[in-house]
Formats: C-alpha cells, sequence, structure tokens
C-alpha cells in the first residue's frame, strides 16, 4: 500500500473571471521511502496541488488517501494527527518565519500545540533538531531576520521536521536561494530522508533540480500531470512533447545559440483550452489534438504519458 | 586592436555603509555578449546601474573609469548622460511587472521613449510602436499596443520592456537578470529574441544573470563576480569547460545539471561551505573564507585579475601559480 | 553537517524601531510634554487636595493677580489651575479608556473579519459600513443623551464611535498577512485559530495599530471636551472641555478662561499625533531608510 495516493483531485477557485481550475483531475501514489517530483511552470498547479494534499486548501473534489485513511473527509477538527504526519517546506524562506518570533520560539510552538513531552523534552527535542540541520545552538534566541536565506531554510526545514513527519511536501525549497547554497540545501534535505526515513514530493519548476532528487517524476502543464516515469526514463526517452520542451528549455552549453525549442505562452488556468491542454503550443498537433482531451496511458512499464502522438515521439531529444 | 565599446576600468563603488564593488574591470566589444555572473552580493546588478549612472544617491563611485565609445560617462554631465541613456545604452531589469508603469498602455510607454529621443510626432511614435513590437515578436502587435501591462503574461511584458529598450537603437544593452522571473519555455524565448536583436540590430549585450547554463548557451565572453571583485574572466565555453578559480569550480560542482549524471542516491553534491556574507570585512581574498585552496597570503591583500593566457585572466595567486607550473612542465 | 554557519549580528527590529524614534526631537518633546501631563494628573490630589469644583478665591481673578491662583479664577470663584490640574485627569482617563476599549472592539473584528474572509468578512464590513455611515459625533451625542452623562458612558460612546476605524484597519492587515506563507505554516502545522490570530498575526499587524492609537487618544481627548462643552459632560467631575463650555459666555471679557484650559487640549492632542507621526516612522522602516 502505498503512502498516500491521490485519486481524480480537482481543486478549483472562484475568480472574478470565471472558474480557476488549479487542480484538474490529478491521481498520483508516493511509496514509504520514495522521493517523487513534481515538476511544471508556473500555474500549472503544482503548488495548489501540495497544498491540497496537505489539506491547506480544500479540494473540489478527488481522494487524498494517506495510510489508509481518506484525509479529504476528516473535519477540521480530527486533521491534528494527520498534521503530524504531514508537513511542509516552503519557498520564500523570508515570508514563511514569523517575524516576530525567536527560531526557540517558532521551533517549540508545534510541540506544544500537539502536546508532545514537557517543557525539557521539548528544550531537548528543539536543540537537537537545530543541531541537526547545521545551525548553532544560539540561533534560538534569534530572530528569522537576523539569518541568510539558506540558514532560514534549515529553520524551516526543522520546523518541518520537528514533529516526525513521513511525508514532507517540498516546495521549490531551493528556489530562492543562491546556487552556491542550493547544493547545501539539498544535501541537507537528502541527509534528513535518510535519517527519518522521510518521502518527499518534491515540487520545483526546475528540472536540473528535480532530475538530482526525484527517484520517480511528473510532469504538469496546466492542472493535469501529462507524464509520469521513472527520473532516468523521462530524461532519456520523454514521450510528450511538453516534456521535450522543458528539457530542451534548459539553458545548456552544448546548444550554443540554439532557438528556443516552443513559442507561445502559457494559457490561463481560467481559460484552459479545449482538447489536449498543450495544443496551441504543441509542435506535433493534429486535429484531434484540439477535439479531443489525451488520458494518462501507459506506454512503456512504469511511464505514462497524455498524448494523442506519444508512440510517434519515440526519437530521443538532441541534448 | 580596436578601442572597445564599453571598458569598464578599476571601478570601485562606494556606500556609507561599505563598498559593494571594488576595482572591477572589464570591456565589451561591439556586437558582443559578456555575461557578467555571480549570486546575490556579488555586485552585478549595481556594476548595471553605475553604467547607466542611476546608482542610488549615497552611492559613490570612487574610482576608476567607464569609457563608454571612447567618452568617460563618470565625467558627462547629466544632461548629456540623459541622452546616452535609453538612445546608446538601454537597460531591461528582472521584473517586468514594476518597471512598466501600470496606469499606461505598452504603447503609451513605448511611444513616450521615442518622442523623447527621437522627436517623433505621437502618430508616427504610435506607428513606430506597433513595428517595435512586432519586431520583439508580440502576436497582434496593433491590438497589443492599447493593453495594460497586467493584462499581459510576465513573457509579454518583458518584451514590451524588450522593445522599449531597443526603440532608439542602442548600441549597448544591459539586461539585468531579464529571465529570472520567467518560466524556463518562456526564459529560452527570450534570450533567443535577445539575441535575434543583438545580431539584427548591431548591438553588443551584457548579460547579467546567476544562471551558469544561460552564460554557455549564450554569452561569448564572461566575467564572473564575486563579492564585488571579479574572479575569473573567460570565453563562455572555456570556462565551463574547465573553469579555473575555485569559486567557480565551486559552482560548477555544486550545480545539479541535466547532463551530468548526479543522483542523490549516487552521493552528495559538492558544497560551497559558508555563505557570501563571510566575504565581509575580509582583507584579502574574499572567496578566502570558503576556500579549499587558500593560503596565508591569500589573506593579505585582494588578488589583482591576472591574465594567465590571451582571454583568461582569474584573480587566485595559488591557480595562477599551479597553472604557470603546469605550463612550463608541458614547454619542457 | 561540515557548513560553517557565521550568523551575521544585526539590529533588532524593535530595537531599531526604538532607536529612530528616540533620534527624533519632536517626537521626544511631545513625550517629555505627555509624561509632565500624565504626571500631574497623577498627582492632582497632592498638588490641590481640595475639590476643584468649591469657590476659593474672588471672581474673575486675571492670571497672576493673586499669586495664590498663579491661572486666576473663574465666575463662580473656582480656581482656574487646579481645574486645569483636575481635568487633565478626565481627559487622560477618557482618551486612554475609550482608545483601549475601542482598539479592542476593533482588534476583535477586524481580526475575525479579516481571518476567516467570506460570509463573516461580509457580515462584518456590513456592520462596519453601518457605524462608519453614520455621523460619528451626532451618534455620540444620542449615546450619551440615552446613557446618563459619565466618564463610564461617555468613554463607551467615544468606544462605540471609534472601533470602525480599527476593525477595518486590522481587517486589511490580517488579510494580507494572513497569505504570507508563515501562517500557512501555521495551519499546517496544526495550530488552532485562536493561536493564529493573536500569537502568529497580531503581533505583525501591531506597528499600524499602534501608530492609529495614538491619534485615537487625541481624538477621543476632543470628542470629551467637545461633549463636555456641550454641556454633556460628567457634571460632578471638572474636564477641560466644560471648563471652556462654563465660561463661554465671558469669552470677551475674560478671555483667558476659555483660553488656559484651550492651550491645554491644543498642546496635548498635538503631542500625541506628533508622537503618532514619529511612531510612524520609526515603525516604517522604509520610510525611515529614506531620509
Amino acid at each position: 500500500m502505498p503512502l498516500l495516493s491521490v485519486a481524480d483531485l480537482h481543486t478549483h477557485f472562484r475568480t472574478p473571471r470565471g472558474i480557476l481550475r488549479a487542480v484538474d483531475g490529478v491521481s498520483l501514489t508516493i511509496e514509504k521511502g520514495e522521493s517523487v517530483g513534481l515538476v511544471g511552470e508556473s500555474g500549472c498547479g503544482k503548488s495548489t496541488l501540495g497544498k491540497t494534499v496537505l489539506r491547506l486548501v480544500d479540494p473540489t473534489s478527488g481522494r487524498v488517501t494517506f495510510d489508509g485513511e481518506d484525509v479529504v473527509r476528516l473535519s477540521r477538527d480530527a486533521l491534528g494527527p494527520y498534521r503530524r504526519r504531514a508537513q511542509m517546506i516552503f519557498q520564500d524562506p523570508f515570508s514563511s518565519l514569523n517575524p516576530r518570533h525567536t527560531i526557540e520560539r517558532i521551533l517549540t510552538a508545534p510541540l506544544s500545540v500537539h502536546g508532545i513531552g514537557d517543557r525539557n523534552e521539548r528544550r531537548r527535542r528543539v536543540r537537537a533538531m537545530i543541531e541537526r540541520v547545521g545551525l548553532p545552538l544560539s540561533s534560538l534566541s534569534r530572530y528569522p531576520h537576523e539569518f541568510s536565506g539558506g540558514q532560514r531554510q534549515r529553520v524551516g526545514i526543522a520546523r518541518a521536521l520537528i514533529l516526525g513527519p513521513d511525508l514532507v511536501i517540498c516546495d521549490e525549497p531551493v528556489s530562492a536561494l543562491d546556487l552556491s547554497i542550493q547544493a547545501q540545501i539539498l544535501n541537507l534535505l537528502v541527509e534528513m530522508k535518510r535519517d527519518f526515513n522521510l518521502s518527499y514530493l518534491f515540487i520545483s519548476h526546475d528540472l536540473s533540480v528535480i532530475r538530482y532528487f526525484a527517484d520517480r517524476v511528473l510532469v504538469m502543464y496546466l492542472g493535469r500531470v501529462v507524464e509520469s516515469a521513472a527520473g532516468a526514463d523521462l530524461w532519456a526517452k520523454p514521450l510528450h512533447p511538453y516534456t521535450r520542451a522543458l528539457i530542451q528549455a534548459i539553458p545548456d552549453p552544448t546548444r550554443r545559440r540554439q532557438a528556443a525549442p516552443i513559442g507561445g505562452d502559457i494559457a490561463s488556468p481560467e481559460d484552459i483550452p479545449r482538447g489536449c491542454r498543450f495544443h496551441p503550443r504543441c509542435p506535433i498537433a493534429t486535429s484531434i489534438c484540439a477535439e479531443r482531451e489525451p488520458a494518462l496511458e501507459t506506454h512503456a512499464p512504469g511511464h505514462q504519458a497524455a498524448c494523442h502522438h506519444a508512440g510517434k515521439l519515440s526519437r530521443p531529444p538532441e541534448a | 586592436m580596436t578601442a572597445p565599446l564599453l571598458d569598464v576600468s578599476n571601478l570601485t563603488i562606494r556606500f556609507p555603509t561599505g563598498t559593494p564593488v571594488a576595482d572591477l574591470g572589464f570591456a565589451v566589444g561591439e556586437g558582443e555578449t559578456v555575461a557578467v555572473v555571480g549570486e546575490s552580493g556579488s555586485g552585478k546588478s549595481l556594476t548595471a546601474l553605475a553604467i547607466m549612472r542611476l546608482l542610488p544617491r549615497t552611492a559613490r563611485t570612487t574610482s576608476g573609469g567607464i569609457r563608454f565609445q571612447g567618452r568617460d560617462l563618470l565625467a558627462l554631465p547629466e544632461p548629456e548622460m540623459r541622452r546616452v541613456r535609453g538612445r546608446k545604452i538601454a537597460m531591461i531589469f528582472q521584473e517586468p511587472m514594476t518597471s512598466l508603469n501600470p496606469v499606461l498602455t505598452i504603447g503609451k510607454q513605448i511611444a513616450e521613449v521615442l518622442r523623447l529621443h527621437e522627436g517623433l510626432s505621437s502618430e508616427a511614435a504610435r506607428k513606430r510602436s506597433i513595428q517595435l513590437l512586432d519586431l520583439v515578436r508580440v502576436a497582434d502587435p496593433h491590438l497589443r499596443v492599447d493593453d495594460f501591462p497586467h493584462r499581459l503574461s510576465g513573457g509579454m511584458r518583458q518584451r514590451a520592456m524588450i522593445a522599449m529598450a531597443v526603440a532608439c537603437g542602442p548600441k549597448l544593452l544591459i539586461a539585468d537578470e531579464p529571465t529570472t522571473a520567467l518560466d524556463v519555455t518562456i526564459q529560452a524565448q527570450v534570450l533567443d529574441l535577445l539575441d535575434r536583436l543583438r545580431r539584427e540590430l548591431g548591438m553588443a549585450l551584457v548579460l547579467i544573470t546567476h544562471d551558469l547554463g544561460i552564460v554557455g548557451q549564450w554569452a561569448d565572453r564572461v566575467v564572473v563576480m564575486y563579492a564585488g571583485r571579479g574572479a575569473e574572466e573567460a570565453d563562455a565555453t572555456r570556462l565551463l569547460d574547465d573553469p579555473l578559480h575555485p569559486y567557480t569550480r565551486g559552482l560548477l560542482a555544486a550545480s545539479p545539471r541535466l547532463d551530468a549524471r548526479l543522483h542523490y542516491t549516487a552521493g552528495p553534491l559538492r558544497e560551497i561551505p559558508g555563505s557570501i556574507a563571510s566575504a565581509l570585512g575580509e582583507p584579502g581574498c574574499p572567496f578566502v573564507p570558503r576556500c579549499p585552496m587558500a593560503l596565508p597570503t591569500c589573506r593579505t591583500k585582494p588578488p589583482p585579475l591576472e591574465e594567465i593566457r590571451p582571454g583568461r585572466l582569474i584573480a587566485c595567486p595559488p591557480t595562477l601559480a599551479l597553472e604557470r607550473a603546469d605550463a612550463a612542465a608541458v614547454g619542457r | 553537517m561540515t557548513t560553517a554557519i557565521e550568523i551575521a549580528p544585526q539590529p533588532e527590529v524593535s530595537g531599531r524601531a526604538l532607536r529612530a524614534f528616540l533620534r527624533n526631537p519632536a517626537a521626544m518633546l511631545a513625550s517629555g510634554f505627555l509624561v509632565f501631563v500624565t504626571a500631574v494628573a497623577f498627582a492632582a490630589p497632592l498638588i490641590y487636595p481640595e475639590d476643584p469644583l468649591s469657590m476659593v478665591a474672588r471672581p474673575f481673578l486675571w492670571p497672576g493677580q493673586n499669586p495664590q491662583f498663579p491661572l486666576g479664577s473663574d465666575s463662580l470663584g473656582r480656581d482656574v489651575a487646579a481645574g486645569l490640574v483636575w481635568g487633565s485627569r478626565i481627559s487622560l482617563i477618557i482618551g486612554i479608556a475609550a482608545m483601549a476599549l475601542g482598539v479592542s472592539i476593533g482588534v476583535v473584528i477586524g481580526a475575525t473579519a479579516g481571518y476567516f474572509g467570506g460570509r463573516i468578512d461580509d457580515g462584518l464590513v456590513r456592520l462596519v459600513e453601518i457605524f462608519q455611515t453614520t455621523p460619528s459625533f451626532l451618534m455620540l451625542i444620542v449615546l450619551v443623551a440615552i446613557a446618563e452623562p459619565r466618564v463610564e458612558s461617555i468613554t463607551v460612546g467615544i468606544a462605540l464611535v471609534t472601533w470602525p476605524t480599527i476593525a477595518r484597519l486590522v481587517r486589511a492587515e490580517f488579510r494580507s498577512l494572513r497569505e504570507k506563507d508563515f501562517v500557512t505554516a501555521a495551519r499546517g502545522l496544526g495550530y488552532g485559530h485562536l493561536r493564529i490570530i493573536f500569537i502568529e498575526i497580531l503581533p505583525n499587524a501591531l506597528p499600524p495599530i499602534i501608530v492609529t492609537s495614538s491619534v485615537i487618544v487625541a481624538s477621543a481627548i476632543l470628542m470629551e471636551s467637545a461633549l463636555s462643552f456641550m454641556g454633556l459632560g460628567d457634571p460632578n467631575r471638572i474636564s477641560w472641555g466644560s471648563m471652556i463650555g462654563a465660561n463661554r459666555e465671558t469669552l470677551r471679557t475674560t478671555w483667558y478662561l476659555t483660553a488656559v484650559p484651550g492651550v491645554a487640549i491644543v498642546l496635548t492632542v498635538l503631542a500625541l499625533n506628533m508622537i503618532g507621526d514619529a511612531l510612524n516612522d520609526a515603525l516604517n522602516p522604509r520610510l525611515s531608510a529614506e531620509r
């Protein structure tokens, strides 16, 4: 049984301009100890998906099953045990820590809210955790603004892990950091995964980070998963034209001054194109693509894609 | 060798609180793309603002020179500088939403530049605005010209900014992290566009970025900055194939890339320990606190950029010594 | 972990704000004045142990005429200086109590509306609008006239007409703060609503509330004075407003009887507004950085 399974999840928002279909029929599973990468561009719904899984946003329909229990049906008050087991690490280390609280307070509060340990036990756990994420004990009495971005992200990681979760959703955890700091944080996340036996849903727009971090990769476009495969398969043989475009769009010294792989803008999730969502930008679209939305179908063992022409794209990209 | 289009030499920018750029020098030839790479705090954006003479009031360029087409920009009186800005040197920024005026249509904003610098009538300026939007590959330019910035996507806004920047056919375009706020497929389009405009309009391009991939794909030459100083200067492809400065080497090793066979199950990424904040107050080389090969002599004074072979400069005496020893060994 | 971490020492936010405030000479002058007024108010029973409403002197003594009554006496022979000293108590008590009550109501309603949003927000915004579209001073007069004009009822009345300002402000702050990641994180950690509202969000919304509160104290003092001037003040307590009101008939001949308490009101209100401005500058780092 997978740790987390999401089935046909929809999260829609009402906006003045109509219904915004941020997540529009997503299914996925995460096994215990697995690191699943979720890649996509802004507006594809990857963040909303992460927040819906954690019930920070309520889904419109669909099921989220965690360790055999349907989380969507739980009332807000009954979510407590789930909150202890599923946590989130945020992108912006500047806005994700309360500027008016010391690090000690930020890390102790989750324990006291969940009634874990007495004062001394909490103190011990907080001290162990802050050292575990590579910060000195003296940081406990300081405020978030006294730290650099990378150091704050360490605090964010400590806060997510202090309750001892099984699943951690990392929402672009290194995107706001400088390159020389990104590796430090990625390595820390890997160490944490090993030490605490974590499962990750790793959300990022950066394929190269996903490549390093994920066992399995989901590619999202406008609220849907368009391709899903083990990392190695995806890089070697992407089936969906969007995945190919994403891979080729990564700036790469071996493609000196090559033209952009695809044109056009991402459509608004308030106005999703009919048929295949990607067809207006797709280099291989045909008439069927404008009419019928392709389903996510298995094309090779463990490799699914939602494209009418997926079979025809067997040639690996030039990269 | 003819004089370069832009020649920055010994540039030092001081604030009351510190010296974010020190002793920086690089040159940009006609039609060339030079990338300035560094992380936040490296002083790369301040350098761009200094070239435009748009530094905040409290800043002072205390020494050095910025020569553009043979003229010293730092000595130019403000009214003349205003004629250089926009007409000869243009600049685009990272966040196209905040650099466009939200209450004016795209067309009005482009036309304003044309009326100011070229003295076009409003009708001619509008016609030219539509042509410019077409040039930067905005679909339906005659419709978009009347749109307000918030109606456009991020990529379209950046195109509109580029249209404004190239409106007067500048000789030099400074692009400060032009694609950092954009999605990867849109980023590819915008970089492609900038490079095409560079060729078609015969501009030189100064590309300020933190992304070494962009450098490798689009730049001719690259200046790596660390904590306000030049660390390494080289041909872009050379730099990526064979980085010399310990900082550049560390950066390349630390960045997960698609072609590299790096996976978390196979081992950790190489890290550069610490952060750029450690350069503060360092009397010697700013990279010393994070450097794996620092010698005691590195701590005494900041190393200058020295030529190791034609077109290749590094500011790292230990590396320099090693390379020279190697070269001598090969020569023997 | 082998990573060397140094933490750059930086001044703390509140420390920086305090220093900015202390460097502002206008703010220091205004604070000094208010400290003086407060001290006088506290010490009133020591300075003038007698009831300030009792007739102790010859009527219409001009200031300086009799050193025993340095600010003169009014038409009933009451000591103006004693009135001024005792009046400061009423002004400050009502100003501060009304502010505290109004801010409390405003914070609770504004925070509830801004944090929960949706229908709760719609309903509470309607309520705020009802209060804000009614002319506030007229409402205050009606409220005080219905109840007996006493210090308590005046305080409650002023609080009832000032809370909507705070409620709107707090609601706006909460609406933007609730979208911040640290609030999302708090929800994700299973914190209850009360904890999120009062411990996570409210401390971040405090700076504008503090600034507005100082201005509200000033306007509460003005409202109390206006009420007393119109004879709707507490008849058993002397206040600056009632001193002006009682002596308005003799304004042409013995103008000092209205001028003295008038100046006291003006200076106090001015000081409070100056402090509000200075707090605004001190608590808004972007603004003070540009100076």
